[in-house]
């Protein structure tokens, strides 16, 4: 698949979306600044090609997981933002009512896993749902992020090679933002690339720009087509950048000035615009229009949120069984 | 929480005074000064301009020991946690460090398979000496990270386990964790490490204690009677050992003295002193933050019936979280950790009736 076959309205529905998870990121940053969310947060500024390339590439019945960094993951899954800002204002009317918090949002429903947040953990459930798409004959996916720190649990490992050994349809889609909290990955990976460990298990790997949006939805497009045939799986490396720090206590110190603004040139959202507005089909009237409205959504989810009641105490006691 | 600060801030003697987190560091650094075999091992511990660990214990460490001895590991639990076993195997003396308690289930199967059977499965003739240090306890991260996991490990026989809860007992018994031939989990509450340093948990105590500059070592197995009173016994760990306090203040008012006891350590435990207590008060309630059902208060009671059943004039009673993963709202984690007013309900209820 090529770009040529992306129609201008669903790249610019593509930018909308990046703007929205740029947004709600930059919101919830300001909110929890302010005190007005409890908790803590890991935010994804930055990578947002990824999250939305990734997600363009998913159908509906397609299932999702992510990590402790699933802000982006989930809106670009297109999760509900009143839902997402309910649920870090811990909200009974949150996406996980107010039980999972920053690092475990989602809505299986809507085709994304509550996010976990034990590094790699998320890697066997997507592939337990490859398994359970092929055996029910669905003709569904499973798309599972991970960081480039989770490629070096022994999680990764087993289930990548079982993916692989029963042709499995799913994509395995680490995020390689360089750093696993304060950790370079070149410190803690004798390999070059994270796509090389493909050939380990016999499935394709491939790294791509996760800074440019199209380039990552024709990837996973691709990836997913042959998961999809009954191919199996394939590993993606989306090279990206996290703005902010790990954490919200993390000031980053562990990376250089020159390292973050080198990065911040390749904005996913500002190169977008500059090589569309050099295009000519977008303009900054669009853009502007986009940002209103995103605006205008994020201000409408902030006082959905504000105003939706708490859950009781005693909810803490429901949900632990089935029965 | 601010009452709590109060009551427990308000030094007993004079002299220099640190947070749990400068004590751990100090008994980090004394032990490795002493000792060239004690090596640190674990995620995100010594890089340059980074966190000295998740809540910032091993801070500079590096800088002195460098980094052939502070090691800073790829995110591998199981895999570092093992390597810390045989290196103790080797000769060494490996302090290793999970981020959160929680990921201890990743390195679950080096922990009890191993570290905790060697000695056992070679006839005595090996020993393991690592520690593991792990944070405990539920501060508003959801369900994956908050956990207070000593009972599990409290099930496993071949491990010693920790959990201090205040610099004093910190420092003192990390050092002597770290002489011991035996594996040890040393449990820490991310709610007691206090502020000093880059990171600051909301609704932590400030607990600062004095700390001599002199060394010292503190025994595992010894129980330290925080408050004595002759109406009741509380018996609580790590955090729950200050609300205890502030509950037998608060009952103390109402005309109820409590006698609260800190385990200090849960392997070995020190049965003498609470039967002990139990025998005169004639009462007891354990608190921990640990889940109701298993948790290490379960085996107390048992203990407690089976020895001192006579001298019981009421039922045994535990406040601790109820059967429940930890939820993410603060309204439901309030719910879901022993609160200082259920310890003061609970004890009530049982000494009047
Ligand atoms: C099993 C486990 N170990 C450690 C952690 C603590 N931790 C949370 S995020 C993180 C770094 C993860 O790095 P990476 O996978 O690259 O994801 P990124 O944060 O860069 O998005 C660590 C060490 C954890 N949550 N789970
Ligand atoms: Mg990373």
């Amino acid at each position: 698949m090529t770009s040529s076959l992306l129609t201008k309205e669903r790249l610019l529905g593509m930018y909308r979306k990046m703007l929205l998870c740029r947004m709600f990121e930059d919101r919830v940053n300001s909110l929890f600044l302010q005190g007005r969310m409890p908790g803590t947060i890991h935010q994804a500024q930055g990578q947002e090609a990824s999250a939305v390339g990734v997600c363009e590439a998913l159908s509906p019945g397609d299932m999702l997981t992510s990590t402790h960094r699933p802000h982006e993951h989930a809106v670009a899954r297109g999760i509900p933002v009143k839902a997402l800002m309910a649920e870090l204002f811990a909200k009974s009317t949150g996406c996980c009512h107010g039980k999972g918090g920053s690092m475990h949002m989602g809505d299986a429903e809507l085709g994304m896993l509550p996010a976990i947040a034990i590094v790699g953990g998320g890697i066997p459930l997507a592939t337990g749902y490859a398994l359970s798409f092929k055996y029910l004959k669905k003709p569904n996916i499973a798309a599972c992020f991970f960081g480039d720190g989770a490629v070096n649990e022994g999680i990764f490992h087993e289930t990548v090679n079982m993916a692989a050994i029963w042709d499995l349809p799913v994509v395995f889609i680490c995020e390689n933002n360089k750093y696993g909290a304060s950790t370079p990955i070149d410190s803690v990976m004798k390999v070059k690339t994270v796509s090389a460990r493909a050939s380990a298990y016999g499935i394709p790997g491939r790294t791509i720009d996760g800074n440019d949006v199209v380039s990552v939805y024709e990837a996973v497009s691709e990836a997913g087509e042959r998961a999809r045939s009954g191919q199996g799986p394939a590993l993606l490396e989306l090279e990206t950048y996290r703005f902010a720090g790990h954490s919200r206590s993390d000031p980053g110190h562990y990376r250089s000035k020159q390292e973050v603004a080198e990065w911040k040139t390749k904005d996913p959202i500002s190169r977008f615009e500059t090589r569309y507005l050099a295009e000519g089909f977008l303009t900054r009237e669009i853009i502007d229009r986009c940002r209103a409205s995103v605006e205008q959504e994020l201000n409408d989810a902030v006082e959905f949120a504000e105003s939706s009641p708490s859950p009781l105490p005693e909810e803490c006691l429901a949900d632990v069984y089935a029965e | 929480m601010s009452m709590l600060n109060n009551v427990l801030a308000k030094p007993e003697v004079e002299g220099r005074k640190l947070s749990i987190v400068e004590a751990l560091r100090e008994a980090l650094r004394e032990e490795m000064r002493r000792d060239e075999r004690v090596i640190l091992i674990g995620e995100d511990i010594g890089i340059k301009g980074g966190f000295g660990g998740a809540f910032t214990v091993t801070l500079g460490l590096s800088d002195e020991f460098g980094s052939e001895r502070v090691i800073d590991t790829p995110i591998s639990e199981a895999g570092f946690t093992g390597i810390a076993v045989g290196a103790a195997l080797g000769g060494l003396r490996p302090v290793a460090d999970v981020q959160y308690a929680d990921f201890l289930f990743l390195a679950m199967d080096q922990l009890a398979n191993h570290a905790a059977k060697m000695r056992y499965m070679s006839g005595g003739k090996l020993r393991v000496p690592m520690v593991m240090r792990a944070p405990v306890g539920a501060t508003t991260r959801g369900s994956q990270h908050a956990q207070s996991l000593e009972s599990y490990f409290f099930h496993v026989p071949g491990l010693k386990i920790a959990c201090p809860s205040n610099p004093y007992d910190a420092k003192g018994l990390l050092k002597t964790a770290i002489r011991m031939d035996d594996p040890v989990l040393f449990f820490e509450h991310k709610l007691l490490y206090g502020s000093k340093g880059s990171r600051k948990e909301s609704g932590g105590l400030e607990v600062f204690g004095v700390v001599p500059e002199e060394e010292y070592l503190l025994p595992f197995g010894g129980a330290k009677v925080v408050r004595q009173g002759g109406d009741v016994t509380i018996v609580a760990n790590l955090l729950m050992v200050h609300k205890a306090a502030l509950a037998a203040k608060t009952l103390s008012a109402q005309g109820i003295e409590a006698e609260v006891i800190d385990v200090r350590t849960l392997v070995p435990f020190d049965w003498k002193t609470v039967f002990g207590s139990v025998e005169r008060t004639g009462r007891l309630v354990i608190v921990h933050e640990d889940t109701l059902t298993g948790g290490w208060g379960a085996e107390v009671a048992a203990r407690v019936a089976d020895s001192c059943i006579g001298y019981l004039q009421g039922p045994i009673r535990r406040v601790t979280a109820p059967d429940t993963p930890v939820p993410f709202a603060p309204v439901m984690e309030n719910f879901f950790v022993p609160s200082v007013e259920r310890i003061v309900a609970t004890v009530k209820e049982l000494c009047q009736g």
